[in-house]
């Protein structure tokens, strides 16, 4: 059982949780996900890990409502318990001193992009972070982001904030002034899809963190299977991190809406009760 | 060593053994096990074997004919002292039945139900070997005596050595951990297990359907272990949550990894990645472990009118038999050898006949078709013949040119095999991995691994077992655990 000690919307359906989990607060690095389960009755999802402290013994989750079980989680308060936290899980993210690295944060990805885009400035890279949204209220964590950046870009599709436009203007605008050296896109899979057709045009390496449908997140069960390079890898405990331009994406894609009508009759159910 | 001439020489047993001429023992047939209606199981999730009333389970036991030289014992992987506990439940005394079996099994509920049992003890017994006719249903008896002890109240928690302080830990809950730990306990440790899930039991709890093995069970025999002391850790990955290292800083002495053949394996053919098709693993896990089929649970699972399980071992037939209870209107056995090569208990081949399962035996899956939402929607085959035998010495199959066929498939459940779970061999640097196998490498005589504080056992070391062989190695490697840390002062 793990406590709930913070909690913040940072728009209509984004939402900060500040749990208590001390030994991932201890083991986890970037890049890492935790798998929730939120009450004994519910699944098991697979969250990134936003931030930890170490002191406070915490972890940081951000979780945009789309479901039943993103909605519960969005609904549990301060001093409630989650059932079950597990992790951390994945590889971390491979750190290092590539030069200048492009960022990309699509929506709620932008959460799992700010331990990456610290790790990597702290390393001695320019960073250049590009967060996209669809309109100025799903722009998160950006003074956070800021800290970290030599440079932030803010695209969002209705140009209610920054600039107008999805996440590639912005990408190509920096690949067309400078060397970019390694891009990162995280958010949802259709945006990883297109920031990895825009550095493939270009020979960018590029990494992108799935973020796939899962049950143990162990490597147990193979939900989270994708190809990527023709072969077939568990995003679990191969990832979540991949090389972009190996993933199949449209793959990916249909594999994430696998349970799309189950999904959506349970969303149904889920809202008669609140 | 069990003296068994000198036991049988007994008292209590000679006057047993005289009580009934050897001529009338062997005329008894065999008892049947009492089953729930297999039309009627088909929709339900209860156990299907009802277990013997004790009526019954006394017959079966003047059977058996207290062997001079017994051999069903050489049979057991754990030595459980059979005509010992047969001839208790003869005399009436089954608490004393259900404590013998404990003297070397900790699971006997459980291995009463899911072991072998006819490749093991019931293989080697008398009636077999010599008569010719039905072994003494020596698994049946098992399951009745721990059924009986369970359900008296009465059972019993083994008695444990004073404390010595000194912890030690079990990675990964399943059958080889809990018998390792009930040991360890026994001797006097101070024993940890921790579990990556949110429940305990492994594969006891998310792989063997509630149909096979109630869930009560395995928590009735947990909380034994927690009666002796065993501490349980739930949600905990070692090797990730927490390094071995770090255990060792908090003054763990040894460890025994038991962490399972959580990979599971696919067959790289075209199609596979399409959505309805899961692994085994998968879809066990969100029945069992998930409760996907029922409404107040949030987890989903394609239930699928034709579903097609490839694969000939138990856990293709559980996942078939699952698939039959969740409305299947075809639940379909796809295998690419003949039946009697299927490595599957014959008792859950039977069963699953009975359910009416189809069997498409000499058949193989090479492409999957998927509709244009990327769900399943067919199945082309290929049709196999049995050519040479291979290294396993059964005859491998061949596939027969131009016998391809499509099937409507709408939910495929793989079960083809597992491999060993790579997070702790990973996080374990130096450690001893097959390079092929990814298993742990172990001393066979006492499964220590080439680091002296780790031990392993079941799965991760046989990529892919059975319950009591796991069980068989949780108690060899508490022997040698204990050996260990004794030299080790």
């Amino acid at each position: 059982m793990n406590k709930i000690v913070e909690k913040e919307f940072f728009s209509e359906n984004v939402v900060k949780i500040v749990v208590e989990a001390p030994e991932i607060a201890l083991s986890r690095k970037p890049g890492n996900f935790v798998i929730v389960r939120l009450d004994d009755k519910g699944e098991r999802i697979p969250l990134t890990i936003s931030a930890a402290d170490t002191d406070k013994g915490t972890i940081t989750l951000v979780v945009q409502r789309i479901g039943v079980s993103s909605y519960k989680l969005a609904a549990m308060n301060v001093g409630d318990y989650i059932h079950d936290v597990v992790g951390p899980l994945g590889h971390p993210t491979h750190i290092y001193k590539a030069g200048t690295v492009l960022a990309c944060g699509g929506g709620v990805g932008v959460a799992p992009l700010l331990p990456i885009v610290k790790a990597f400035k702290e390393a001695g890279n320019r960073v250049v972070s590009v967060l996209a949204a669809r309109n100025k209220d799903l722009i998160i964590l950006e003074d956070e982001i800021r800290k970290y950046s030599d440079e932030v870009i803010i695209m969002t599709d209705d140009g209610s904030y920054g600039k107008k436009g999805v996440v590639t203007v912005g990408m190509e605008e920096v690949i067309a002034r400078e060397k970019v050296d390694l891009a990162i896109a995280i958010g949802p899979a259709i945006m990883m899809k297109f920031c990895s057709l825009t550095t493939l045009k270009y020979q960018i390496p590029t990494v992108v963190s799935l973020n796939t449908i899962m049950v143990d997140g162990t490597g147990m069960c193979g939900a989270c299977r994708v190809k990527v390079d023709g072969k077939t890898r568990f995003v679990c405990v191969d990832g979540p991190e991949f090389d972009a331009h190996k993933v199949d994406f449209n793959e990916m894609l249909q594999r994430m809406g696998c349970y799309k009508e189950q999904e959506k009759e349970a969303f149904e159910r889920y809202k008669q009760t609140i | 060593m069990t003296d068994y001439k000198k036991e049988r020489e007994e008292e209590w047993r000679v006057t047993l053994r005289k009580s009934m001429p050897a001529k009338d023992r062997t005329n008894i047939e065999r008892v049947e096990m009492p089953m729930q209606d297999a039309v009627e199981r088909r929709s339900n999730n209860k156990e299907v074997n009802l277990g013997l009333t004790e009526e019954m389970a006394l017959q079966e036991s003047r059977r058996c004919l207290d062997c001079a030289n017994p051999q069903c014992v050489t049979g057991c992987p754990v030595g459980v002292n059979i005509p010992k506990f047969i001839k208790k439940i003869e005399g009436k005394d089954y608490l004393g039945a259900a404590a013998t079996i404990k003297e070397t099994s900790t699971l006997p509920a459980v291995c009463g139900r899911v072991c072998p049992q006819e490749k093991q003890c019931e293989a080697k017994c008398f009636y077999v070997e010599k008569l010719k006719k039905k072994a003494v249903a020596i698994g049946y008896l098992e399951r009745f005596a721990a059924d009986y002890e369970r359900e008296s109240g009465k059972m019993a928690v083994p008695e444990v050595e004073k404390p010595n302080g000194i912890k030690v830990a079990a990675i990964g809950s399943g059958p080889a951990s809990l018998a390792w730990a009930a040991d360890m306990a026994r001797k006097g440790y101070d024993v940890t297990v921790y579990e990556a899930l949110h429940e305990i039991g492994g594969v006891l709890k998310y792989g063997i359907p509630e149909f096979r093995l109630p869930k009560k069970i395995v928590d009735a025999e947990i909380s034994n272990l927690e009666k002796m002391g065993v501490k349980f850790v739930t949600n905990t990955i070692i090797g990730r949550t927490i390094s071995i290292e770090t255990l060792r800083e908090r003054g763990f002495k040894a460890f025994f990894i038991a962490a399972g053949a959580g990979l599971p394996r696919f067959m790289n053919i075209p199609g596979e990645n399409s959505n309805g098709i899961f692994s085994s693993n998968e879809y066990l896990t969100r029945v069992n472990l998930m409760h996907a089929a029922d409404p107040e649970y949030d987890t989903p699972v394609i239930k699928g009118k034709n579903v097609m399980v490839v694969g000939g071992g138990n856990t293709a037939m559980d996942s078939v038999r699952t698939a039959k209870r969740l409305g299947a209107e075809r639940a379909m056995i796809v295998y690419r050898r003949s039946e009697a090569e299927m490595p599957a208990r014959l008792e859950e081949v039977h069963h699953a006949k009975q359910e009416g399962v189809e069997f498409f035996t000499l058949n193989n899956p090479v492409e999957y078709l998927a509709d244009e939402k990327g769900l399943v929607k067919q199945t082309r085959l290929q049709k196999m013949e049995l050519g040479e035998p291979d290294a396993s010495g059964r005859r491998s199959p061949v596939p027969v040119e131009g016998s391809e066929y499509t099937l409507d498939t709408d939910a495929v459940v793989v079960a083809v095999g597992v491999s060993p779970n790579p997070i702790i061999t990973s996080a374990i640097e130096g450690l001893d991995v097959d390079p092929k196998r990814r298993t742990i490498i172990v001393n066979p005589e006492n499964n220590q691994s080439n680091i002296p504080d780790i031990f392993a056992g079941g799965d991760i070391v046989r990529g892919g077992a059975t319950v009591i062989l796991a069980m068989g190695d949780g108690r060899k490697a508490a022997a040698g655990c204990d050996e260990w840390i004794k030299s080790q002062k």
